[in-house]
């Protein structure tokens, strides 16, 4: 007989109120396993890793660990039976060091002290042996977002996780963090643990995943080998239909430049500037991308165009008013929208429902607002209808913006932003965490503010997002644009350069 | 100098700092988890009351801070099941226990003694001081440490003692992780509530101990309100320090110092009126300077990055 498998979902059933979840969902991973999880925004896959980690439990069906049936009534009780999450939004103590990050909740003692030499000693031999680099003493709240991944794995390790659960664990990470978390993957898998992950991106779980199991509308719809499965195969179970990953565009036709901005400057907490004497444009019907590893400087310049930070020096001038340094109200009754890169802090808010967070921003003026007070009838109406357009997958217009699924709260960020119709729209990470059909989607709406003569900054971390979508391509280094040219003259390889410090070989 | 600082100025200016102290550790050790007291005054006050009812029923000093320790214990109940399981506002709970507690302890002094405004009589038993040879003849620390009471000796003792089960333990790490992000250091297996709880009681016990030091450690008498605004410098005193308590420990050596200055101010002739505010000036002006300092780190990106 065959051992049994490490992990095990029998008919799994989860039914929020009316909603249904997870519908008798049947799950397998073997140990020394990578398997991932994909499906569409809303199909119920952060859902099935919540109840295999007891955040949740499930309303039917069984759950067996090595053959074992197990009954979490917390977390606690799975980190006790060697699992291990590592959530998206990180659980972290910013104020504390690393090590003191690591042991939380389990510290070595020496009497009635935490044995520091001890806790750093382990902490040091983790990450050695698995090859995750990152200072035991370091204060958390000071690293960057790759960093605090392999501390949230290393918290797992420590509790001698076996099987690892990673929600979209690449969705904020840098093409480089991607590759070392792989890496890292790789190696945990070689030592026999089991990994489950869930993620949109059709190539990392071909290059990394032994097998893929693909969810739509709260069922399993396919489970296949990676080695004996295609992406548009993949595709074609999560969507149901056929989907042209390819972008199709126009060409630009640029007019009078909208977005003007000239010589701005950030000033740092250190002697070197954030952000160092910006100049570029952006004309009505163009995309204009801007590309850069994270940390260049892209936050503080989008921050600076958008009047959540006052530049120290240079000016920005949006449809020909200037508005340096004026507020965020300022900003969009100018003719700005803008979808953040934060979806959760900036972009919405969560304890308010969908109809407020789609009126926001729009809430002082005709229809939704008439003489001072809000008109209720009306906001609802706008929300029904930005649902619909937006095919975001929601209960009701009046559910809660914390209830969505990660990529249908970014959806409805969007719809907000696109419905705000403003001559220019900064687009930051436009399509993080959403699935391939709303990729399509939202890829399509910024060619369609394009065509119809609006200035689109498209600021992305995915460098086949940038080439598909721009007209031009500006290269973010260091806190300078260090490269300002057409598509045509673009390649991969040529931003990947620039994007590196390193002058593109002409 | 030693015009200016005489043995008895210090030996009250020391005498001063106690109860301040004792309440500002109390609300390090609550801001620590998170919980926000500024409900010390009313803790302080109940613990000063029950004092001086122990110990007048009793005849023993030991008797009324055993009381005082427990009353304040049972009213800190309060605020830790309000702003833990009932989820109430702290700010909120604090106010009505501040008011509670003046209101109670005016009312009980009434029904209890048949008295209003003060309570002393010749059964209760003051709290003793100790006396340390040849301390008196060091200028200065010397005699400010010549004749304390034990929980003046204790308190400066328990600011070591709390510094390191904050700094050096696992409860410690647990509590301050606790109060900044209760979310994780619930997956991580801490009972966020137990641990806010009993830091609340802990809390109380402190503020019991203060408040004995304030009925039994001088005069041996209850006056309504006596607490004085005690409790609310220790607020400040919490801010100053960031919740340090060395930090908050130095910041209570200089709320007293400024105290006993007044009083000597007062000596030379100035009106009491004038000197009296002088630890409110000094505690403005700390917190004006604290504000600045801390604004000017803030700069940059630092406060936003999440
Ligand atoms: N706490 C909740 N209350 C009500 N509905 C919920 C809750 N959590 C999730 N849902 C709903 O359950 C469905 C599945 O959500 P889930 O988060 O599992 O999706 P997902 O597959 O992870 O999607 P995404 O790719 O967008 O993250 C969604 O329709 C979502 O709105
Ligand atoms: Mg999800």
């Amino acid at each position: 007989m065959a051992p049994a498998p490490e992990l095990e979902a029998i008919g799994v059933v989860k039914r929020y109120g009316a909603l249904l979840a997870n519908d008798h969902i049947d799950l397998t991973v073997e140990s020394g396993e990578i398997l991932a999880v994909m499906g569409e925004n809303g199909a119920g896959k952060s859902t099935l890793m919540s109840l295999l980690y007891g955040l949740q439990r499930p309303d039917e069906g069984r759950i067996l660990l090595r053959g074992a049936e197990v009954r979490f009534s917390s977390a606690l009780d799975a980190i006790a039976a060697g699992m291990g999450m590592v959530h998206q939004a990180f659980k972290l103590f910013d104020s504390l060091t690393v090590w003191e990050n690591v042991v939380f909740g389990a510290e070595p003692r020496r009497g009635p002290f935490i044995d520091r030499r001890a806790a750093r000693a382990q902490v040091e031999s983790l990450t050695e042996a698995h090859g995750l680099r990152v200072d035991p003493d370091a204060i958390v709240g000071a690293l960057s977002v790759g960093v605090r991944q392999r501390i949230e794995i290393l918290k797992a390790l420590y509790r001698r996780a076996r099987v690892l659960i990673l929600d979209e664990p690449t969705a904020v990470l840098t093409p480089q963090e991607r590759d070392g978390l792989f890496a890292v993957m790789r190696r945990l898998a070689g030592e026999g643990r089991t990994i489950l992950f869930v993620t949109h991106k059709l190539h990392e779980a071909m290059a990394i995943a032994d097998r893929v199991t693909v969810l739509r509308d709260a069922r399993v719809v396919a489970r296949m080998r990676t080695s004996q499965t295609t992406q548009s195969e993949i595709v074609r179970a999560m969507t149901g239909r056929n989907v042209d990953l390819q972008i199709s565009r126009g060409v630009a036709a640029a007019g009078a430049p909208l977005l003007e901005v000239e010589g701005l400057t950030v000033a740092g907490a250190g002697a070197k500037p954030l952000v160092e004497g910006a100049s570029f444009q952006v004309r009505a019907g163009e995309i204009v991308g801007l590309a850069g590893v994270a940390g260049n400087g892209q936050t503080e310049l989008v921050e600076a165009l958008t009047g959540l930070r006052v530049p120290d020096k240079g000016a920005v001038r949006v449809a020909g008013a200037t508005l340096t340094a004026r507020d965020v109200a300022a900003h969009r009754h100018a003719g700005l929208a803008y979808i953040p890169e934060d979806r959760v802090a900036v972009g919405a808010a969560l304890g308010a429902d969908a109809t407020d967070n789609l009126a926001m921003g729009f809430h002082r003026a005709a229809p939704l607002s008439h003489r001072g007070l809000l008109n209720v009838a009306a906001m609802v109406k706008r929300a029904r209808e930005l649902i619909a357009k937006f095919n975001v997958k929601i209960a009701s217009e009046r559910a809660l913006a914390g209830s969505l699924s990660g990529g249908n709260l970014q959806k409805m960020v969007v719809a907000r932003e696109l419905s705000h119709e403003a001559p220019v729209l900064i687009a930051e990470q436009p399509t993080r965490g959403v699935d391939i059909g709303a990729i399509e989607f939202i890829h399509g709406q910024l060619i369609a503010e394009r065509d119809i003569g609006r200035a689109v900054l498209l600021v992305s971390a995915e460098l086949t997002e940038i080439l598909g979508l721009s007209d031009r391509i500006l290269v973010m280094y260091e806190g300078r644009i260090v490269a300002d040219m057409a598509r045509s003259q673009a390649s991969e390889e040529k931003l990947g350069l620039l994007m590196a410090g390193r002058t593109a070989a002409s | 100098m030693s015009d200016f600082l005489t043995p008895f100025l210090m030996q009250s200016a020391v005498q001063a700092i106690t109860p301040i102290l004792l309440a500002a550790l109390a609300g390090a050790l609550c801001g620590a988890v998170g919980v926000f007291n500024m409900a010390m005054e009313g803790q302080m006050l109940i613990g000063a009351f029950a004092a001086i009812c122990g110990s007048y029923a009793s005849h023993s000093a030991g008797v009324g801070v055993g009381v005082a320790i427990a009353a304040s214990v049972a009213f800190s109940l309060i605020l830790a099941y309000g702003a833990t399981v009932f989820r109430g506002d702290a700010v909120v709970i604090c106010i009505g226990m501040n008011l509670l507690a003046s209101g109670l302890t005016a009312y009980l002094l009434r029904a209890l003694f048949n008295v209003s405004g003060t309570f002393s009589d010749p059964a209760i038993a003051g709290l003793s001081r100790i006396r340390i040879p040849l301390m008196p003849s060091i200028p200065i620390l010397g005699w400010g440490l010549a004749r304390q009471t034990a929980i003046t000796w204790g308190a400066w003792a328990l600011v070591i003692v709390v510094a390191l089960v904050l700094f050096k333990t696992p409860v410690g790490l647990r509590m301050r992780g606790v109060g900044e992000r209760p979310d994780a250091a619930e997956t991580l297996g801490v009972d966020v509530n137990r641990y806010r709880i009993v830091t609340v009681l802990v809390s109380g016990a402190l503020c019991g101990l203060a408040g004995a030091q304030l009925s039994l450690g001088a005069v041996n008498v209850f006056a309504e309100d006596m607490t004085a605004g005690r409790g609310w410098i220790a607020v400040v005193a919490v801010m100053l320090g960031r919740g340090h308590p060395l930090y908050c420990a130095a910041a209570c050596a200089l709320f007293g110092f400024a105290d006993a200055v007044g009083l000597r101010l007062q000596g030379l002739g100035l009106p009491n009126q004038l000197t009296d505010i002088a630890p409110y000036v000094v505690t403005l002006a700390a917190l004006a300077i604290s504000h600045r300092a801390r604004n000017s780190n803030a700069l940059g990106k630092a406060d936003r990055d999440v």
